[in-house]
């Protein structure tokens, strides 16, 4: 079950397309490959992925691929660099050192094959929900295309009666909703999602999480999500990867890297309570340096 | 759409029980939408408009009331409100009172176009380009410390007696604090704003429209109310300095002939003109931020 950071090999990072697709172990009923007319779900590869801002070094020697379809969750302590990754992946930020390929190419300055929710909503207090989700819409779609999308995914996330609202005239929940959609309305191939549950309450994050699956299994896009929530990470994802110190070597370099990479079993929704969940749950929390007898 | 359960029913519909504690939530954040709109303020009887001219009036007839026999001043220092009145009747028949608005209307409003319009265009400008704003924020700084009006000999050497540096007086006035608002607000557009619409593959001109200008239309407006009330202040400074005809050479030359009527209708006329340019642009800020705020 569990896949020290060690096992991926040389093998596992430079292989691509579709004999890697088929050598990354996925779990359950993998949606890898399985995405929907009209959507796509890409493959993300990185090797050798690193980030010093100044001196100070965050991300080293991250290299892992996603294969198209599979949700990746990113845990962490804070500060140690899972919004960077992410950004990385995103084309936000260009800083970065090694190499990030999707589907084989290397990363564009905000690459238009990913799309991001934000931590924060983010959405444009002057203009209606409809018109923040249109903001994400590619340009090549004509008018009618464009509606007829937004349409849909106002439905999809629930938020058809409120369209013509403000942001600040919906909730916190809402806002993250419309936030979902919009980053859904370009129909990316790998939709990249920075804690965007993380300021909810614990019945509205249930919720959420519920919808993120729904989602997933209609689009079938390839999904990184970052969390600090162990147990959305274990609920939600394919694979769970740890950032982290190498604590075991207090000779090692500066920075985080892959401390554990995870296979969570069983096909979703899954059962909060099982007992397979619960090692894992356990071996997360020690990797986080949390000793989770106290929890 | 793929033939799978349509999800926003599974949001609300209550057919699975097992999922009643999500539908709870669902049903509750649906209830908890703010409703639109702030909270206004309670509406007076009658309106604003009746209520903010109560003062004027009572003004008025303490006006009429200290000039009606009392002594107190003579119609030199304070000439009764009739007076006043009758005194713009006669300027109004001989064609000079009009000229005298039209040409000071006219010269706030070319003078307030340009100078605003520059002061919107350098303030986007610098605004936007680190670059621009390194090279030039100094200069312009130091350009605005100097009091304004200390351009008026520079300005009377160079470009002469005649509209032309009155207009240009004008619109320094009115340059620096729209130049000053735009330039600011949007150096402090919401950074996280700006990069979601990076994100979403916005750049140049089309970020600059969905996202930088409608954030600081409301600090426009107001930089732009306060260069009208600048460009008023300096048409007067012009006017009063080296003018022939406009509602500022009315206050002179009135003063001059001992002609107290005509010089506080003067002011009356001021404050008029004043108060309704300011309105004519408060009617498109508030057009403009029902759209953009
Ligand atoms: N633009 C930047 N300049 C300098 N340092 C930065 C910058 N962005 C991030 N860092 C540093 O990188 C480290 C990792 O930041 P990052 O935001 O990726 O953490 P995180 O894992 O997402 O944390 P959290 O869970 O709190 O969101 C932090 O120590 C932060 O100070
Ligand atoms: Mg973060």
């Amino acid at each position: 079950m569990i896949l020290p950071a060690s096992t991926l090999t040389e093998d596992d990072v430079s292989t691509t397309g579709a004999a890697a697709a088929a050598s990354v172990p996925i779990s359950g009923s993998s949606p890898a490959a399985s995405s929907r007319p009209g959507y796509t779900s890409l493959d993300v590869q990185l090797s050798g992925v690193g980030r010093s801002f100044g001196d100070h070094t965050v991300l080293r020697d991250v290299s892992l691929r996603v294969a198209p379809g599979e949700v990746l969750a990113i845990l962490g302590s804070s500060g140690c660099g899972k919004s960077t990754l992410l950004r990385a992946v995103g084309g936000l930020d260009t800083g970065s050192t090694g190499e990030i390929l999707i589907d084989g190419s290397a990363v564009q300055r905000y690459d238009e094959r990913t799309a991001v929710g934000f931590q924060e909503p983010r959405l444009l207090p002057w203009r209606s929900i409809y018109k923040n989700v249109s903001l994400g819409l590619p340009r090549s779609l004509s008018k009618a295309e464009g509606r007829e999308r937004v349409d849909e995914l106002l439905e999809l996330v629930g938020l058809k009666d409120r369209a013509a609202l403000r942001p600040r005239e919906i909730s916190g929940g809402m806002a993250q909703r419309a936030s979902l959609a919009r980053a859904l309305a370009r129909r990316p191939g790998v939709l990249l999602l920075d804690e965007p549950f993380g300021a909810l309450d614990a019945l509205t994050r249930l919720k959420m999480q519920d919808l993120l699956l729904d989602v997933h299994a209609q689009t079938g896009t390839t999904v990184l999500l970052v969390t600090h929530d162990v147990d959305e990470a274990l609920q939600l994802a394919d694979r769970v990867l740890l950032l982290g110190m190498n604590a075991g070597d207090p000779t090692a370099a500066e920075g985080a890297t892959i401390a554990r990479l995870l296979n969570v079993p069983g096909s979703r929704p899954r059962d909060r309570a099982s007992a397979e969940l619960a090692a894992l749950r356990g071996e997360l929390f020690s990797g986080l340096g949390v000793d989770s007898h106290t929890h | 759409m793929p033939p799978t359960r349509p999800i926003s029913r599974r949001l609300t519909s209550d057919r699975d029980p097992s999922r009643s504690t999500h539908h709870a939530a669902g049903r509750c954040s649906g209830q908890d939408a703010r409703t639109p709109g702030r909270r206004r303020r309670r509406k007076l009887p009658g309106g604003g408009l009746l209520i903010g001219a109560v003062v004027p009036a009572l003004l008025l007839g303490l006006w009429w009331l200290v000039t009606e026999g009392t002594g107190t001043f003579s119609p030199v220092q304070l000439p009764a409100p009739q007076t006043v009145f009758s005194a713009g009747v006669g300027l109004f028949e001989s064609g000079d009172l009009i000229d005298h608005m039209t040409i000071s209307l006219q010269r706030v409003l070319l003078g307030f176009a340009a100078g605003a319009g520059l002061g919107l265009a350098l303030g986007s400008l610098l605004g936007l380009s680190s670059i621009a704003d390194a090279l030039l924020h100094p200069t312009v700084g130091a350009f605005r410390a100097v009091p304004s009006l200390a351009w008026v000999p520079l300005l009377l050497l160079w470009v002469g007696i005649d509209e032309d540096s009155k207009v240009i007086l004008i619109a320094i006035g009115a340059f620096f604090p729209v130049f000053t608002a735009v330039h600011s607000a949007l150096r402090h557009v919401d950074a996280q704003l700006v990069e979601a619409g990076r994100a979403f593959g916005f750049h140049g001109v089309r970020l600059l429209g969905t996202v930088q200008l409608p954030a600081v239309v409301p600090s426009v407006f107001s930089g732009l109310r306060l260069g009208l009330a600048q460009a008023w202040l300096f048409l007067v400074a012009a006017e009063l300095l080296a003018s022939s005809e406009g509602l500022g050479f009315l206050l002179d030359e009135s003063r001059n002939n001992g002609r107290t009527d005509r010089l506080l209708l003067a002011i009356v006329l001021l404050a008029l003109l004043g108060k309704l340019t300011d309105t004519l642009l408060g009617i498109v800020e508030r057009k403009a931020l029902k759209t953009w705020a």
